[in-house]
């Protein structure tokens, strides 16, 4: 039985990645599947923003391979996995931030049709760009702001923004690092709403430590601890796993 | 469209200004307003690296020199060469030596690069400072200008002060022109977006180093139009030209008239020279004015501290204040 919706659109085998002595990333194998939300978590240290970098391309590979699409993508460096529809956001807001928040996004989607070579056309006139900005900040709520200098937005909105940039490049992927982080209950209210929104025609990778956040959007958690995967699947088999009480959820819920 | 209209008045008016101003001026100010037209040139190709993508050189001048050079070496030594070949060749040589030491030096990032820029512009120096090629510490004389002329017509005597300054003018005004347009295309844009976060740039899919390595060779390139014409005005070379001196000034000249704007780099390169001629002036300083640097200095020091964003700053700097005086009494 093989179902072409199933398969992976970013396939992570065996990855691995040391610093020097210390495996950050230890043997992580996962899929991202369209329409799934597929969450990371972990105490801190254990690795998930370093699996994100290496995922992205943004720090090289120890060990293992990265597929997107079907195509083995572990010797591309960044720009041509992102190219390829692999979209990230970081934990520290990256954002353009003297920008009108259009520019922003259509900054973003540029990228999709740069033409380095004509140095004529102004680039506000670029069709492709000035209608992928508009989508991507409609879907992200934020067409209110389009004129506004993203510096600034609130925390919050940053944030938003931050997802709206990875929309507009129109990705198949997308890694979220940490995108609740430091976010009043309003606001988290609003980008769980976002992502809940992003599993149709994406598949997400979500790095959180907000646990009923994850547990509310999430179809499949994985729960790293020290670099390695200690328990990988869906949600209510992962919270009942007594190896994973044991590790991580049991001190969150002391504190 | 009025604001269309309204952002065309500046230019024209400046246009204007740079056509007329020499019914009014001969003799040395008009070779003074000519030498400083170059180094605008100069600061404009610069600004491309450090105001438009984030790139601080200090190693500019050596595409200057470089440029400057290739016009005297390249040139016939009892003939005159053809504009038409000569300004490209030399803006080539600027451009090659541009691309190799990009490619090599972009690797590098914030005061590594600003180090490796200079490394680079240094080798170049001492090629020149020290072998026979260009004369030596001597340096060496163009012999004959080179000549405008189309089918055996000459259009234009470079030789002529007023001709000469009416070519450095348009030259000046082109290069303004293709960069106003340049920075607004989606490479300048690109740019502009390296400038701000590089790491944004990457994530969403652009391969950053060849848009820099493309902003610096072409920065080297024009700073090689600059270059081709200070050789052509001087009718002379030596190696001073690609000195760290020469680097460091037209950074000045971009800190005093303010980055991120190309009117900056220009009124910059204006301020600069202008006060370096007025702390010259030995009518008002008498014998101190031996120690022009000083008082330049200082001057350029006070002008950092006290106009953060430089002349071009200046009127956003005092709508500021204006606008938290009037805060200040309205509180009061």
């Amino acid at each position: 039985m093989h179902d072409k919706a199933r398969d992976p659109l970013l396939r992570a085998r065996s990855v691995t990645r040391r610093f020097g002595g210390l495996t950050a990333v230890s043997d992580v194998s996962l899929d991202l599947v369209e329409g799934e939300i597929h969450a990371v978590i972990g105490t801190n240290g254990a690795g998930k923003s370093t699996l994100i970098n290496v995922l992205a391309g943004e720090i090289p590979i120890t060990g293992g391979a990265v597929e997107l699409n079907g195509t083995d993508v572990t010797a591309w460096p960044q720009p041509k996995r992102a190219r390829a529809g692999l979209g990230r956001s970081y934990q520290r807001t990256t954002i353009f931030p003297r920008f009108t928040v259009f520019e922003n996004c259509r900054l973003a989607a540029q990228a999709a049709r740069q033409q380095p070579w004509n140095w004529v056309a102004p680039a506000s006139s670029c069709p492709v760009s000035t209608a992928a900005a508009a989508d991507a900040l409609e879907q992200a709520g934020l067409g209110a702001l389009a004129t506004r200098i993203a510096g600034v937005l609130s925390h919050g909105e940053k944030r938003q923004l931050e997802i709206a940039m990875c929309l507009a490049t129109r990705p198949r992927v997308l890694l979220l690092d940490e995108p609740l982080a430091g976010m009043g209950p309003e606001e988290t209210e609003r980008m769980l709403g976002l992502l809940a929104g992003l599993k149709t025609g994406h598949a997400v990778l979500l790095v959180e430590h907000d646990m009923d956040a994850v547990f509310r959007v999430s179809d499949r958690i994985t729960v790293m601890v020290n670099g390695m995967v200690i328990a990988s699947g869906l949600p209510q088999v992962v919270r009942a796993d007594p190896e994973v009480q044991l590790a991580y959820l049991g001190e969150g819920h002391d504190g | 469209m009025t604001d269309a209209r309204s952002r065309l008045v500046a230019p024209i008016l400046v246009i204007a200004v740079l056509l007329a101003f020499p019914l009014v001026v001969t003799g040395f100010y008009l070779e003074f307003t000519t030498k400083v037209m170059i180094l605008a040139i100069f600061a404009l190709s610069l600004e491309l690296l450090v105001g438009a993508t984030g790139l601080v050189s200090l190693g500019h001048a050596a595409f200057y020199g470089i440029a400057a050079y290739a016009t005297v070496l390249l040139s016939p030594k009892y003939g005159a060469a053809s504009i038409f070949w000569l300004l490209p060749a030399t803006v080539a040589c600027s451009a090659l030596y541009a691309l190799v030491v990009g490619a090599l030096s972009l690797r590098t990032k914030g005061v590594y690069f600003i180090m490796v820029t200079l490394a680079f512009a240094q080798m170049a120096y001492y090629v020149f400072h020290d072998t026979k090629l260009g004369g030596g510490t001597d340096g060496i004389y163009l012999n004959v200008k080179p000549v405008v002329a189309l089918f055996g017509n000459s259009l234009v005597d470079l030789g002529k002060p007023l001709a000469f300054y009416y070519v450095v003018a348009a030259s000046l005004v082109l290069v303004f022109a293709f960069l106003a347009v340049l920075l607004e295309s989606r490479f300048g844009r690109a740019l502009a977006g390296i400038k701000s976060n590089e790491q944004r740039m990457r994530a969403v899919g652009f391969s950053t180093f060849w848009y820099k390595l493309a902003a610096f060779t072409l920065a080297g390139a024009l700073a090689g139009v600059a270059g081709f014409l200070v050789a052509v005005k001087d009718g002379f070379v030596n190696p001073e030209l690609l000195s760290w001196h020469e680097s460091g000034a037209v950074l000045l000249m971009l800190i005093l008239g303010g980055m991120g704007r190309l009117s900056g780099a220009v009124l910059g390169a204006f301020m600069f020279a202008l006060l370096q001629l007025f702390f010259q002036w030995d009518a008002v300083f008498g014998e101190f004015a031996k120690h022009w640097q000083l008082l330049l200095g200082g001057t350029i020091i006070a002008c950092v501290a006290f106009m953060p964003s430089g002349l071009i700053g200046l009127p956003a700097q005092w709508q500021a204040w204006r606008a938290r005086r009037g805060k200040r009494t309205e509180d009061a």
